[in-house]
């Protein structure tokens, strides 16, 4: 075997043996979780809150209950802001520069760490007067989505071509309407892709609404109430032995939640391709 | 030394499957040495496919099922334990699109000459000279060897990627129609070479121009629907052809 | 005679006031940016006026009952953490990448790319609990031991590897992503004047899909300098100089989570805080301008 072929398989090895790592690393991750999961999870931990006066008690329906009031009105707010945003960088509608500058902006806001959006809503929360409460809590998720989902819908609404578009102008439909109703159905598996990746971030985070979201052992009565989530509880309960079990239940549930996302997306992401001109 | 009447490349009963699609089905030919070899026929019938065969290109696809021999010099360089990289050496490739890679003009150049020897400095700026100008490009591009290849013309990138592929002294050049993306001039720049480097190698045209394998060809060989329909010398063919259907081809008919 | 279509006026003002909207949304997107610059940087004037910032960089105590707000061990916890994770990250990353881009058969690529979309959208706090079940005990008992060390298994190291797994489908996804856009007649180019498979990766691959790379990294990076929870878990959390890479540390985005709670009490260290939160800012608005020079440059030399 000459120094060429031997340098290839060396390197052959290694790629193998990193990939080993890489699926060691998910299949690790997934063990802990499904077979410590498994064993705390039960009827009464996802159907009710925690007992009175026992953080401990009970069962984690207020965290699963509160990460999906604060998930859900911060990804549809996302996703209402951001769409406005992806269509309006379009060439017709801004000159290139200031497109460029809103697409930096966007890319530095999506590496800003997610505690800066905790302490910068905690900041406003406190100079308004108002307490931890889910509000602010869906307040912080929906400044951590924007920056993902707006640069997501915007790389695919980039990809539509521009006969399309002048196929619609042609057809007199206004910049508006054309936006609306051409560039927003062909970008939308590109799109769906990049909300479901923004709930799926936006339910997972715990560093945003730590303090603005709080803790609570009940199921929030309304939006100015604190309230529990599932990040927010193993974060809290996994040090301690005797809440342990819900912060693996949680986790478990955590996990199920990041993996329907991804399944539906890509289910999804089939489907809605069919109105979608190659 | 081989005289010029032995035949380069001979096929036996190849076959390629694509996805379980038979692309090339039991083809056996014969293409002479340091000749120009034309391979005609519509687009779709698996002139690029026959090509890529030649120096083992197709196995870098995926799903592809390659049978039958592929004999080059009097040997089967489908069977087992051949080193490829070597196989592929002696093979220049030119695409119909030229792809420069991404690296300095003289660095393109270079690029083969490095991998097969560990030349000195010297003789690799001698070895690089001599190859841009047998593709006519030296005094083109002798003041900027050191800009991206990417910022010369489509024509002088077709023309690098054949001082590219001459670099590495292949005995066969592969053309897989290239000059399918130039404009005219270029187009006639590149034939030309051609017509010249076929002293020195074996060429292997694939074109769907008719008028262009007449221009050049010295041997033919016209593909239907991945079959072998005819071949031979280029006069015999475009002349007499024996087939019905390389006539009906050959005036436009069917295509 | 055909009836004459729609309203244009009515069409006219729709468009107007969605256009208009749209704006208002953009301009969120950029004042927003702004905002959180001025407000952090107003509220961190507090502690700058008490000490200089040369002062707080590199002044090793924190102590905030003394008002010391030394943030050197912090920085180099964060620097540590963060450059091992990369030395693990990069090197395994791309290696992953090539093979399942380049070597991987079909089918196990089909198979493994939703993996790794699957690993990069696991939450950080569950990569926490992961590391905390996992690598803590591991660290303390099997790695720590081998270099001679007693460690209680939260250090630096942990949280580095931790981060480092964080970081692998970051960089894994969009180098795979690149290496499969590259024309595979630029692939047929190299390998058809004699070169092996590994000769072209190394060479034209790795060359034309450098500015991706390059973007995939810078990627990674930030995800690892600002990651707070999973390392909050692990790192052990005390803000002192650290001897070794198994001794427990903090970093700048785990400080904040780590002090939140005392947060409203003392508000120096309030101030403090947001000084840190600032800095977190910067750098990564600083790595991204970097980020852009470096990919102008990379396209435009190679325009691939």
């Amino acid at each position: 075997m000459n120094r060429r072929t031997l340098e290839e398989t060396i390197f052959k090895l290694l790629m193998m043996i990193s990939v080993c790592i890489v699926i060691g690393s998910l299949v690790i991750i997934f063990g802990l979780v499904i077979i410590n999961g498994a064993s705390s999870i039960s009827i009464e931990m996802i159907t009710q809150t925690p007992t009175p006066g026992n953080a401990l008690g009970g069962g984690i329906l207020n965290a699963i209950i509160g990460s999906l009031l604060l998930a859900l009105p911060a990804t549809g707010l996302a996703c209402f802001i951001g769409i406005g945003i992806a269509l309006y960088l379009q060439k017709e509608f801004t000159p290139v520069w200031f497109s460029n500058f809103i697409r930096f902006t966007l890319d530095v806001l999506w590496g800003v760490p997610s505690i800066v959006y905790g302490i910068f809503c905690l900041m406003i929360m406190i100079y308004l007067g108002m307490g931890s409460s889910l509000l602010v809590g869906i307040i912080a998720l929906t400044l951590l989505e924007i920056p993902i989902i707006t640069r997501y819908m915007d790389e695919s609404i980039k990809l539509v071509p521009i006969g399309l578009k002048e196929s619609s102008y042609s057809l007199g439909s206004t910049k508006f309407e054309t936006a609306v109703r051409v560039v927003r159905k062909q970008a939308f598996p590109g799109i769906l892709a990049g909300i479901l990746l923004g709930l799926g971030r936006g339910i997972g985070d715990a560093a945003s609404i730590l303090f603005t979201a709080g803790f609570s052992n009940r199921i929030p009565g309304s939006l100015f109430d604190s309230t529990s989530a599932l990040p927010t509880m193993i974060y809290n309960l996994y040090s301690l032995p005797s809440g342990q079990p819900k912060a693996y239940a949680a986790a478990f549930i955590l996990l199920m939640i990041v993996l329907i996302i991804s399944i539906l997306s890509r289910i999804l992401a089939k489907r809605f391709t069919k109105h979608v001109i190659r | 030394m081989k005289k010029s009447s032995i035949n380069q490349i001979e096929t036996k009963h190849l076959n390629v499957e694509f996805h379980n699609h038979p692309v090339i089905k039991d083809i056996n030919i014969e293409i002479p040495a340091k000749q120009l070899t034309a391979i005609i026929g519509p687009s779709g019938c698996g002139k690029t496919t026959l090509l890529k065969s030649f120096n083992r290109l197709l196995e870098i696809q995926d799903d592809v099922k390659i049978t039958g021999q592929i004999v080059v010099d009097g040997i089967n360089i489908m069977s087992a334990g051949h080193n490829v990289p070597d196989i592929r050496k002696k093979m220049g490739l030119i695409s119909q699109k030229p792809y420069p890679l991404p690296m300095s003009i003289f660095e393109n150049v270079a690029y083969g000459l490095r991998i097969h020897h560990d030349k000195n400095a010297k003789e690799l700026a001698e070895n690089v000279q001599h190859c841009l100008q047998e593709v006519g490009l030296w005094n083109e591009v002798k003041d900027r060897l050191h800009d991206p290849a990417s910022r010369l013309s489509v024509g002088q990138q077709q023309r690098l990627c054949l001082a590219r592929a001459i670099a590495v002294q292949p005995e066969v050049l592969l053309c897989d129609e290239p000059t399918s993306a130039l404009d005219p001039i270029a187009a006639q720049q590149i034939e030309k070479l051609l017509l010249k480097l076929k002293k020195d190698y074996t060429v292997i045209l694939v074109t769907h121009t008719l008028r262009q394998a007449k221009r050049v060809a010295d041997y033919v060989i016209f593909l239907y629907f991945g079959m072998v329909i005819e071949q031979g010398p280029a006069d015999e063919f475009f002349n007499n052809p024996k087939n019905p259907e390389t006539k009906a081809y050959l005036s436009g008919e069917i295509s | 005679m055909r009836k004459k279509l729609g309203n244009m006026n009515k069409r006219k003002i729709r468009d107007l006031i969605g256009t208009n909207l749209m704006l208002i949304g953009t301009l969120f997107a950029s004042v927003l940016f702004f905002l959180i610059f001025i407000l952090l940087f107003y509220r961190s004037a507090l502690v700058l006026e008490n000490t200089s910032i040369i002062d707080i960089l590199f002044s090793s105590t924190w102590n905030p009952d003394n008002g010391q707000f030394g943030l050197a061990p912090i920085i180099i916890g964060t620097i540590l953490v963060t450059g091992i994770a990369l030395l693990i990250a990069i090197p395994i990353s791309l290696l992953s990448a090539i093979y399942i881009a380049e070597y991987a058969p079909t089918k196990i690529r089909r198979m493994i790319r939703p993996f790794i979309d699957v690993l990069a959208g696991v939450p950080s706090v569950v990569y926490g609990l992961c590391a905390f079940l996992f690598l803590v005990p591991l660290v303390k008992d099997v790695i720590a031991p081998l270099f001679g060390v007693r460690t209680t298994g939260l250090c630096i190291f942990t949280a580095a590897v931790t981060l480092a797994v964080m970081v692998f489908p970051i960089i894994i996804s969009l180098c795979v992503e690149s290496f499969c856009a590259i024309p595979i007649a630029l692939k047929e180019a190299s390998l058809s004047v004699g070169a092996t498979k590994w000769e072209t990766v190394k060479k034209v691959v790795f060359r034309a899909s450098s500015p991706s790379i390059l973007a995939a990294i810078l990627l990674g990076f930030g995800r690892a300098f600002g990651e707070t929870i999973a390392i909050n878990m692990v790192v052990g959390g005390i803000p002192v100089m650290p001897s070794s890479v198994f001794q427990p540390g903090e970093t700048l985005a785990s400080l904040i989570a780590s002090k939140y709670g005392e947060l409203m009490a003392i508000p120096l260290q309030e101030s403090a805080l947001m000084l840190v939160a600032l800095i977190l800012f910067v750098v990564v608005l600083l790595f991204n301008i970097l980020g852009v020079f470096i990919l102008r440059r990379a396209k435009k030399r190679w325009n691939y």
